[in-house]
């Protein structure tokens, strides 16, 4: 048991990692669960990568990363929506260059700085062990704007993810609350890339939600499992990091991406099983279908 | 009966279809309380078109439409449509209750409560489909079939005054297509009026009080008796089958997306 705790009794850094990773695993959990129902994880990964320019520029100007992180995706996201609009070319192929042209951008930005090689890890890969009590403070106040999202919004999104034209039909803007969904999209990768970096981050928007949802049969169960799955990899990572002395970001992603596996294999076995065991269809309304 | 009079739709000398194409012109009928309009065609000839302006999906390209005498999409509350095509739900963590439940969405607003009286209308509304037994099961366990139920027992929880359904026997086995009928026979009854995409030119559309046959033009337009005659049916789907008893049925075929083709190959 000791083992468990100690390094966080220990040292300060650790409790204020772990506690950063919790705040990031919330929002992850809640912005993932829509990214995965509404099949949008290509433009998450698009938004993870697109925030580097930002964080760059801010970085060589003295700004705060995460400043530069929504000025980064303020513009990835306008590029997308123009893009989706007008784009007769398969959109994704047009992200998926301007992702990495943002890429590109940024690394070359960071290249104008004295210490290139140390801000470009840093950026890409997270600084979780080095996070400071005001960065936690904004990711509890974006976390709390993005449970607030979720609770206002959960039926639009819904109906949204079940059949767009449903939600416009019912009175929701598909425009409106598409546009919301992305702003908390990118609001959590924002407050999450310095915890894992902007190159892993996609990781932790998506893994723990996609694992949830092959077990949920409700949005609420799946938002709780992602939660759950976040958190130990978060956990976990740190520890497996700190003992074994391996990158912490890779580490916390290795884990979950792990979780992930481990959960698709399992829900595999289990629904060849139901289906080959299941009286589901048999039921009386189903009889001749 | 003055009831009855309350015009629902009105449609005058409409124009659908998308900015560069047009796909029918020269549409007009009107749609009252408690009644009924099926439009019958191929694919391509209009019909998703037609019930997707008139749920403001699409613009008008010319002409007039109104819906409860108020430009389309004015009164989300009072309008339930059933879309042809749905997304398999496979990654969507959703049981057939909730999916159900969405109905009561555009009542209920962002965050108006779920009370007894909606699990109330979402498990009567269950029963009429034949699935209130499936409620707990995730959608993509069950059958094509059962998914179209779901999708029917939703627009029943609306409670909705206009019903817009697109082919909505699509899928259903005996069972369904008879609970189908005898929930739209009720709506009816209830008031409601209902405009739908149909191929079904027997029990749907002699139900219906009007039909309109479509072929990317309006071929005909009238009570079911007058209108679905052989030579109409004919024009509309390029083949008929008459058997015994005078049954008319057609074999319906699968054009080019556009619909640009109505010949039955």
């Amino acid at each position: 048991m000791q083992i468990l705790i100690e390094p966080f009794v220990e040292n300060a850094f650790m409790v204020q990692a772990l506690i950063a990773g919790i705040l990031v695993s919330v929002a992850c959990a809640l912005a993932g669960t829509f990214v995965i129902m509404r099949g949008l994880s290509f433009i998450g990964d698009a938004l993870a990568h697109g925030v580097l320019p930002g964080i760059a520029l801010a970085v060589l100007l003295g700004f705060p990363g995460m400043l530069g992180a929504a000025v980064g995706a303020a513009l990835m996201i306008g590029g997308i929506t123009a893009i989706t609009a007008r784009s007769r070319l398969s959109a994704d192929a047009a992200i998926g260059l301007l992702f990495v042209g943002m890429l590109s951008l940024g690394v070359v930005i960071v290249s104008r700085t004295s210490s290139f090689s140390g801000d470009l890890t840093r950026i890409l890969f997270g600084e979780i062990l080095g996070i400071q009590w005001p960065t936690i403070f904004m990711q509890l106040v974006a976390t709390a704007i993005i449970l607030a999202i979720t609770l206002v919004c959960v039926r639009p999104f819904q109906l949204l993810s079940f059949d767009p034209e449903q939600a416009q039909v019912a009175g929701f803007s598909t425009r409106l609350y598409h546009n919301i969904m992305l702003f908390m999209i990118a609001a959590t990768v924002i407050i999450s890339f310095q915890t894992v970096g902007t190159l892993l981050v996609f990781g932790l928007l998506i893994a723990p939600a996609a694992a949830g949802a092959m077990i949920a049969r409700q949005i609420k169960s799946m938002i709780i499992w992602a939660v759950i799955f976040g958190v130990i990899s978060m956990y976990a990572g740190l520890l497996i990091s700190y003992y074994l002395d391996l990158a912490t970001g890779a580490s916390i992603i290795l884990v979950t991406v792990a979780i992930f596996f481990i959960v698709f294999i399992i829900q595999n076995i289990r629904t060849r099983h139901i289906v080959s065991s299941r009286p589901l269809n048999t039921s009386r309304t189903g009889k001749r279908l | 009966m003055k009831a009855e009079n309350l015009k629902y739709v009105s449609v005058k000398d409409l124009s659908i279809g998308y900015q560069d194409e047009t796909i029918v012109s020269g549409i007009s009928f009107e749609l009252h309380q408690g009644e009924a309009i099926a439009l019958i065609g191929t694919n391509g000839s209009g019909k998703s078109t037609l019930l997707k302006t008139i749920v403001q999906l699409l613009k008008p390209l010319s002409g007039h439409i109104s819906v409860f005498g108020q430009p389309p999409g004015a009164n989300p509350k009072r309008i339930a449509y059933l879309s042809q095509f749905h997304k398999s739900g496979f990654i969507l963590p959703l049981r057939a209750l909730d999916v159900v439940r969405m109905g009561r969405f555009p009542k209920l607003g962002l965050v108006g409560r779920h009370g007894k009286e909606d699990d109330e209308i979402v498990n009567l509304s269950m029963q009429r489909m034949g699935i209130e037994k499936l409620a707990g099961i995730p959608l993509h366990f069950l059958s094509g079939g059962q998914q179209q139920r779901t999708y029917l027992a939703q627009v029943l929880a609306h409670r909705a005054d206009l019903l817009v359904l697109d082919e909505p026997t699509t899928g259903l086995d005996a069972g369904g297509r008879e609970l189908y009928l005898k929930a739209i026979y009720d709506e009816l009854s209830r008031g409601t009026s209902v405009v739908l995409a149909t191929h079904d030119i027997q029990d749907e559309a002699s139900l219906c009080h009007n039909v309109m046959l479509l072929a990317r033009r309006v071929v005909a337009y009238g009570p079911p008796h007058d209108v679905i005659t052989p030579e109409a049916l004919l024009e509309t789907f390029g083949i008929v089958i008459t058997g015994e008893k005078r049954r008319l049925s057609v074999i319906e075929t699968h054009h080019g997306h556009n619909g640009t083709d109505h010949s039955v190959s």
